[in-house]
């Protein structure tokens, strides 16, 4: 259920009966108040993303309300939020993959370093080999493992000769934590490899073009607990030499990987503080409604 | 009664068996407190009812009319004065026809022998009773399986795994109806193919060079003894076809590209519908547009530039026809390049790939055993067209790889022989049929060809 509804529920004490987990005369919901500016720290010094003021919209419909935040360098910031509180929309449009909807619009500002991403001279090209993106479904190509993880090199041109493609082919497996999985099979089509083995090829392919910033959505979300873990794992290794941006549904998940948490709520950006922060000591009643799981 | 309101009547009984069952079934599970204390749903109590009314009566229906006219007939003959029993089959078909024609009042009884006056009478009467007996025989089953449907409803009859296995039996009849029906042609077109390699030797039709099926009908005309090569219509009809595949499947391609991957919604919706009218238009038209507008523009273009046209060219059929399979190309692969998941083009853009480099690199390959699929239905479609080359391309069976020559096709070859008087046992009409076999075993080719690229696409890929 859309969470303004339960809140609005709450408030007029319908359905009591049907949601007695909710004490509804503690909680005076509607008292609620979305604060003008985000709660919390937003602000790094030196960031590599710098978003100021960001309104995404789907047609008339606006999905993201005046968004600021910094992603610091090679840090882990965690996107948090009920389902359809705008993250994929937010992340999405960190590296212009909104453009593929007609109807989306983004406004405010957007940089990548000091660079302007919706600048109309920006070269969406190469902005998304320096911003990749790991997707919610591991979507491999029908192509072979090796051909998926040179794909990216091969469009920037960043092998001339064949042993180097096959090093880089060689790094961003080993570095996705396949390459042990895989070494003997590399030209088996990736479609044939396990769930979890094709979530890491889409980050190996990711990371093939040595992106500067990696953004992920719900990477993990398609997987079991072992494959999840070493995703998590990987992400770990990962922010050594990425910034990394993943938007997740798992509290537990968010609470292991991430160094800030950024918690949304119905376009708005709430809060942003220290991962710890958020998950001991959430500065604004929306986060803590959300981390205690009284709703989302 | 007439088989028709037999069958009407008997529509009207299982309607009402179907009606009763379900009251029936109601009526038993109100006691009970509801229809879910039944083993199945009333539906199929009713339809169960239904089918024990329909399928019995249905059945001896089907076998009383697939007989009872052999046996009548046979009744007859048997009936007539030893003097005039056939002897011979052509004579026993003869007398019948006879017989019939009197009956049915064509022939005035007085202008015949009396005893095949009285052999028709005969005849008229068998088939009275035998209506007869026929109506009473199904209302009767109609009734009893009716009857037997109803009462034996009960709560805890398993009506609907009755009805299931029944309706399974019905779909597998349909279906082997279907397969039969291939199986009977193929046998037909595979018996006179075989009459005509007895007569015409299997080598000469396969590899000879000369088609010229024309016969001596007697033996003192001036005719050619007939040659049966089939190279040049099987070299005409791959020439057409491939450069109707040249026009097709690039253009076919592409605006399916662009249709799927760049026009608007708008533009989509419709362009879709136009593209696909043109499969629509009837081949005579594309042959008539083909003959009288593109060979003579042909013919022009080539005189202008010093080239030599035949004024009926496989260049025109095969570039009308090429336009004419477009929609089976466009149209195909339209959907399954849309069918690609937008997953693949995302992953692929987040790369940053362009749109047409992700169309070229993943979205094509992914959609590659579909496309396959409809280029081949296109081939089958351009080998199979016979309308546009009749018109087209002419029916001299020149052996040539000029598209600027007049060719002729198989198809085209097949209806030729086929016009017009034919004795039906002659090297010339029976060629036909062996024409129209190697056509389907061409054509089959082509679909096992395709099914097997599609199936590994998806082993690969899936
Ligand atoms: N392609 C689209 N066209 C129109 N509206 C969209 C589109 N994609 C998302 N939206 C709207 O934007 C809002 C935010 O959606 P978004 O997918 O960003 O949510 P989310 O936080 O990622 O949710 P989830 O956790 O379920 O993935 C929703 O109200 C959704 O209806
Ligand atoms: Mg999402």
């Amino acid at each position: 259920m859309d969470t303004a509804e339960k809140l609005d529920k709450n408030a007029s004490g319908r359905n009591h009966a049907e949601e007695p987990m909710i004490d509804l005369e503690e909680q005076p919901m509607q008292e609620t108040r979305y604060p003008e500016h985000t709660v919390g720290t937003p602000f790094v010094d030196d960031p590599k993303m710098r978003l100021r003021d960001v309104d995404v919209f789907y047609g008339d419909n606006q999905a993201i309300h005046k968004v600021s935040l910094d992603i610091g360098k090679n840090e882990v910031v965690a996107l948090i939020g009920p389902s359809g509180c705008g993250k994929s929309t937010f992340l999405r449009s960190l590296n212009r993959m909104n453009d593929t909807i007609d109807i989306c619009r983004v406004t405010g500002e957007l940089f990548l370093e000091d660079q302007d991403l919706y600048d109309p001279k920006m070269d969406v090209v190469e902005l998304r080999a320096r911003v990749g993106m790991v997707f919610q479904k591991p979507n491999p190509f029908p192509k072979s493992i090796y051909d998926n993880v040179a794909y990216g090199p091969r469009l920037h041109g960043l092998a001339n000769k064949k042993y180097e493609l096959d090093e880089i082919v060689e790094t961003s497996l080993r570095k996705a934590g396949l390459w042990d999985e895989v070494k003997d099979r590399l030209h088996a089509p990736g479609t044939g490899l396990s769930g979890g083995q094709q979530q890491r090829l889409c980050i190996a392919r990711t990371i093939a073009v040595s992106p500067e910033v990696v953004l992920m959505d719900e990477p993990c979300s398609a997987l079991d607990p072992i494959a999840t873990a070493k995703i998590e794992e990987l992400i770990d290794e990962l922010t050594e030499s990425y910034t990394i941006a993943i938007v997740t549904h798992s509290m537990q998940q968010a609470a292991r990987v991430s160094n800030r948490t950024a918690y949304f709520h119905l376009g708005r950006l709430i809060e942003v503080n220290d991962t710890e922060t958020v998950f001991t000591k959430p500065e604004h009643e929306l986060t803590e409604a959300y981390i205690t799981g009284r709703f989302g | 009664m007439q088989t028709g309101n037999l069958l009407l009547l008997l529509i009207v009984m299982v309607a009402l068996a179907y009606y009763l069952g379900h009251q029936r079934s109601l009526a038993l599970a109100r006691p009970l407190g509801g229809i879910r204390h039944l083993h199945s749903l009333p539906f199929y109590y009713a339809m169960r009812a239904a089918l024990w009314c329909a399928l019995p009566a249905l059945l001896i229906l089907g076998g009383w009319l697939a007989f009872d006219d052999t046996i009548i007939r046979q009744t007859v003959m048997q009936g007539l004065p030893e003097a005039l029993r056939p002897d011979s089959d052509g004579a026993r078909g003869l007398l019948l026809s006879q017989i019939q024609n009197v009956a049915s009042g064509a022939l005035s009884p007085e202008s015949v022998d009396p005893a095949i006056a009285a052999a028709a009478e005969r005849l008229n009467n068998l088939r009275t009773t035998s209506a007869m007996a026929l109506t009473v025989v199904v209302i009767a089953v109609g009734l009893v399986g009716a009857a037997w449907g109803w009462v034996k409803i009960a709560p805890q009859l398993r009506a609907r795994q009755q009805v299931e296995s029944i309706l399974r039996v019905i779909f597998m009849l349909c279906a082997t109806v279907a397969i039969l029906t291939t199986v009977g042609i193929l046998m037909s077109v595979l018996f006179e193919s075989i009459r005509f390699f007895q007569k015409v030797s299997p080598a000469e039709f396969l590899f000879g060079l000369q088609w010229s099926p024309q016969t001596a009908l007697r033996a003192d005309q001036v005719a050619s003894s007939g040659a049966f090569g089939a190279i040049p219509l099987f070299v005409g009809t791959l020439l057409i076809s491939t450069i109707a595949l040249l026009v097709a499947v690039p253009i076919g391609l592409m605006s399916a590209i662009y249709l799927a991957e760049y026009a608007p919604p708008k533009v989509r919706s419709v362009a879709k519908p136009m593209l696909e009218i043109l499969a629509g238009v009837p081949t005579v038209v594309y042959g008539f547009f083909a003959a009288l507008t593109v060979a003579p523009f042909i013919r022009g273009v080539g005189e202008s530039i010093g080239l030599d046209v035949a004024s009926e060219s496989a260049l025109a059929a095969g570039l009308v026809m090429g336009v004419m399979i477009i929609p089976f190309v466009s149209s195909l692969s339209d959907d399954v390049i849309t069918a690609v998941p937008q997953v693949m083009r995302d992953g692929s853009l987040g790369l940053g790939a362009t749109r047409s480099e992700t169309i070229r690199k993943v979205v094509f390959p992914a959609a590659l055993p579909g496309i396959m699929g409809g280029i081949l239905l296109a081939a089958s479609r351009a080998i199979g067209e016979t309308m546009i080359v009749v018109m087209a391309a002419g029916l001299a069976a020149n052996l040539t790889a000029n598209p600027l020559d007049a060719v002729t096709t198989v198809t085209v070859q097949i209806v030729t022989l086929l016009t017009g008087d034919q004795e039906f046992d002659s090297a010339k009409t029976l060629a036909a049929f062996a024409l129209g076999l190697m056509l389907f075993l061409t054509t089959l080719c082509l679909n096992i060809l395709a099914l097997h690229i599609v199936k590994k696409y998806r082993e690969q890929y899936e």
